[in-house]
């Protein structure tokens, strides 16, 4: 899974491509949590267009960045979920706890 | 009724692969088990769908039953999980069979209420059930696990014989 970070208005965006299971787990929170650090930012926008593939161990490791971003105050708002894998979410119970929008710029708004 | 029975038992394909318990191996066991199932009238959203159910089934054996290790600690024997994919009349049937620590309490794992550990959402076998047709796990503590996941498929269009 290839991962792409940058700042837009404060807020870390992370654009996900690719398969997301127990491969790149580590990755992912290593990714996370050293461009939180370097851009000193405890927002996070989930832009997940390219995920082809998404299950439980990707699932876990997005919910364990949120629990901690949530006890940092900050927030993570989910954009751009592709058919391909909405149905995995849905029965997750993701869209219960996070928050979610359609595009990038709806999930902008959404921060506070 | 008998020779019904019969021809819905009888094995029309069958591959076997013996995977290291390591995480790449996740993806490969998924891929194969799509391709096992891409030429059968499925959907798109179906083999989407075994896809995920194999992903989970997978990633137990490698992250419960052999704790993440590929080999084993005083032996240096390997860790393998066998993956066997069977194609009858009516259905596939996915075999994930593993020799790790086993589980304990089968219901309580199926209910999700056993494993939470940091990271993980123990939802693993929730998709294994939404997802296929039919989910068996037997397992016996210390000796391993076998999770039976079966997939229907309609009746193929062919020549009779």
């Amino acid at each position: 899974m290839k991962i792409e970070t940058l700042m837009k208005q404060g807020i870390l965006i992370v654009r996900l491509k690719g398969e997301f299971d127990i491969e790149s787990t580590n990755d992912f929170k290593k990714s996370i949590d050293n461009a939180l650090n370097t851009n000193e930012t405890k927002d996070i926008l989930l832009n997940l267009q390219e995920v082809s593939f998404i299950d439980s161990s990707g699932l876990g490791v997005i919910l364990g960045r949120y629990k901690n971003i949530n006890l940092l105050g900050g927030q993570i708002v989910i954009s751009n979920i592709n058919p391909k894998i909405k149905k995995v979410l849905e029965l997750s119970g993701f869209e219960q706890i996070m928050q979610i929008a359609e595009t990038e710029e709806e999930a902008l708004a959404l921060f506070n | 009724m008998d020779n019904n029975k019969d021809r819905q038992d009888i094995v029309k394909n069958k591959a076997i692969m013996s995977l290291l318990s390591v995480n790449e191996n996740v993806v490969l066991a998924r891929i194969a088990a799509a391709s096992f199932a891409a030429r059968l009238d499925l959907t798109v959203t179906d083999i989407d769908e075994v896809k995920v159910a194999i992903s989970e089934a997978i990633t137990n054996a490698i992250i419960h039953g052999y704790q993440g290790k590929a080999f084993k600690d005083e032996t240096n024997e390997e860790n393998l999980v066998e993956f066997t994919m069977i194609l009858y009349e009516d259905r596939i049937e996915y075999v994930i069979k593993d020799f790790g620590i086993g589980i304990d309490d089968i219901e309580q794992v199926r209910k999700n209420k056993a494993v939470k550990g940091a990271d993980r959402m123990g939802l693993g076998f929730v998709f294994m059930e939404s997802f296929m047709d039919k989910l068996e796990i037997k397992s016996k503590l210390y000796e391993g696990t076998e999770v039976i996941l079966t997939k229907n498929i309609k009746k193929m269009s062919q020549t009779e014989d």
